[in-house]
């Protein structure tokens, strides 16, 4: 059972305000990501739900508990940590068991959880070893298998898969998830990467500046930000925004369109522009090209598209995927 | 190694320069061991005799039988090594609090503590005297372990404060995550980690604290005398025996120099403060 909420949680490092205030709602056995650009309090909001920073104000409540006096033991949860962090000088199995022999439990049963965990994480072979005998995937595995033998209310992970190669990070994104499909347990997961996020997540969180700028369903976020800076961070390649005569004419002082909902034609349309880089990719196209009277625009177009510089194109948004903002960067609902 | 001796010339210079240092560094004590196995007379010729003169053994028969060597090399042993531990006590739970929790004035309170260190210590003779007279301390085994840990206490903070730093916060974070007690996370995660430097400091402070010279001949008479008043005891006033005073030197130094000896990778570590991997 891992139900977590935070109640108007504000932090603050000598006079800089770090988090200004956050509300949230984390259920039980729900996968939450945190994304948010570098900075922006990500790792500091998930340290003060494990116990590692003080809050300055706030609650913050696991399975309706408030925990802000609590030490990080007391809360039951547990962490990953973007470096690892594992013990140097123990062995894979001491790693792993070191929780459970902190908190007293029967040699019996710790090898039996060691064992266990050891078994889901493919690490059987490497019990014996120490830390800086294993690649950066076995270390990750280790760091996760330290987290689940203690069977905590919820995991939190701190950008868990940066420090690997792209590949591996596939790899491990998908056993993230498939863990957490296994366990059931609720995990918050923080990372600047919104393909992990969208990806990942039940519900993703989007911070800026340690404020919460929008709480959704991934799909959510991506067909309806809430404002601008959601919009433009969540979705790859990003969201093109189009201001000025254009935006005007559709009420509005700001028009997003996501590259994939643009139509490309040779011909005609409603926005003429010249391709200034083409990237072909084979399975898609991503078309940099500058829009006349608006500025440069990306393009994204399915299949092979043989176009390169300096080539004319036109390009009509789909009108049902627009979204407009106003001036204050807020979502108009169409 | 900077690039200017790699050439044959910058070399050789290097190895003639280094040999010379060596030498002139390790000469008097060469000369204070054969100075030892030489006959009072033979200890004042002019000019001086290096391997061609009458080795003996009496300076070393006498003075063991004179006086009471183990007594002092006891009492060398319990002050260096209760100096060391106690200080160890206090110097890891201070370096840990300055590593891993600092504030705006950790660099201040260190650099503080090591001013400490640049009073000349005859300074506050008078004082600790005095205190020591009037507590009962003078010639304890107790003040003076007191006295030797206080001292080196500023020199075991910074050097596990250098070692510390370099020892990531995450890892002690997961430990406390993984529900350790302070106390067990610094037995657990943290002095296994720190081991080297541990040993260095402690070894360091074994010394430092065994060839002590200034508090020990000034706050003891014979009950803690350690091995430092047993050598002054023979630069007695009736006029200097060289060689016994040389014989008595070499065993006051000898246990040190060999656990020195045997230690040393560990002591260029430490005394380099971490800085070479
Ligand atoms: N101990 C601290 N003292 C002072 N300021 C801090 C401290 N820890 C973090 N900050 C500041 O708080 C802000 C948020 O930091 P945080 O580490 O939470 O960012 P983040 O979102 O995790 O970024 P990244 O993606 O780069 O990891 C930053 O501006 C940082 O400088
Ligand atoms: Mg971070």
């Amino acid at each position: 059972m891992g139900a977590i909420r935070l109640e108007n949680v504000k932090k603050t490092f000598g006079n800089i305000d770090v988090i200004p205030g956050v509300d949230l709602e984390i259920n039980d056995g729900e996968f939450v990501v945190f994304v948010g650009p570098s900075g922006c309090g990500k790792s500091t909001l998930l340290r003060l739900i494990a116990g590692l920073e003080d809050v300055t104000a706030g609650k913050i409540l696991i399975n309706d508990v408030d925990m802000v006096n609590e030490s990080p033991a007391k809360r039951g949860l547990s962490m990953v940590f973007q470096s690892y962090a594992l013990y140097p000088h123990m062995t894979v199995y001491n790693n792993i068991a070191f929780g459970l022999k902190m908190a007293g439990e029967p040699k019996a049963v710790i090898d039996e959880k060691v064992r266990n965990a050891a078994g889901i994480l493919n690490l059987t072979d490497y019990l014996e070893r120490r830390p800086g005998a294993l690649s950066g995937g076995q270390r990750q595995r280790v760091a996760i298998g330290r987290a689940i033998v203690r069977n905590p209310a919820a995991f939190l992970f701190d950008e868990p898969l940066s420090n690997l190669d792209a590949s591996l990070r596939v790899n491990m994104r998908l056993e993230i998830t498939g863990l957490h499909q296994e366990l059931k347990t609720t995990m918050i997961y923080v990372t600047h990467d919104q393909v992990e996020a969208m990806t990942m997540a039940d519900k993703i969180v989007v911070l800026q500046a340690g404020r919460v700028e929008q709480v959704g369903k991934p799909m959510d976020l991506y067909a309806k930000p809430a404002n601008k800076f959601v919009a433009g961070f969540i979705g790859s390649p990003k969201m093109n925004f189009i201001e000025g005569d254009y935006a005007r004419a559709r009420n509005c002082a700001c028009v997003g369109v996501r590259p994939e909902h643009l139509l490309l034609s040779t011909e005609q349309g409603e926005i003429a522009a010249t391709v200034k880089i083409a990237e072909h990719l084979g399975a898609e196209t991503y078309l940099h090209v500058n829009a006349d009277n608006i500025g440069p625009m990306t393009v994204r177009a399915t299949g092979e598209v043989p176009l390169s510089g300096n080539d004319r194109v036109w390009l009509t948004p789909d009108p049902e995927r627009i979204h407009r903002f106003d001036a204050s960067g807020n979502a108009i609902s169409n | 190694m900077d690039s200017k001796f790699k050439t044959p010339f910058g070399q050789f210079a290097y190895s003639v320069f280094a040999w010379i240092v060596g030498l002139t560094v390790f000469f008097p004590i060469l000369w204070m061991v054969l100075t030892s196995f030489k006959s009072e007379l033979d200890a004042v010729n002019m000019p001086p005799l290096f391997f061609d003169f009458n080795w003996t053994l009496e300076n070393y028969s006498g003075i063991l039988e004179q006086s009471n060597y183990f007594k002092f090399a006891m009492n060398s042993i319990i002050l260096s090594f209760g100096s060391t531990f106690l200080g160890l006590i206090f110097a890891v739970t201070c370096a840990w609090a300055m590593a891993f929790n600092p504030t705006k004035r950790t660099k201040d309170t260190l650099l503080w503590m090591l001013s400490t260190k640049m009073m000349p210590p005859v300074g506050v003779l008078v004082p600790i005297y005095l205190v020591f007279r009037d507590w009962g301390l003078l010639d304890t085994r107790f003040g003076l372990i007191m006295v030797l840990f206080l001292m080196n206490l500023p020199i075991m903070v910074w050097m596990l404060y250098t070692y510390f730093k370099e020892i990531p916060k995450d890892i002690l974070e997961a430990a406390r995550m993984d529900g350790a007690t302070l106390p067990k996370e610094i037995i657990f995660v943290l002095l296994p980690m720190a081991l080297p430097g541990i040993a260095s400091t402690m070894l360091l402070n074994i010394i430092l604290a065994w060839n002590e010279a200034f508090w020990t001949l000034n706050l003891t008479t014979s009950d803690a005398a350690p091995l430092t008043a047993f050598i002054a005891s023979y630069s007695s006033p009736e006029g200097l025996f060289w060689a016994k005073l040389s014989a008595a030197s070499t065993l006051a130094v000898a246990p040190i120099l060999i656990v020195g000896w045997f230690s040393q990778k560990q002591l260029v570590r430490g005394l380099t403060f971490g800085a070479v991997k």
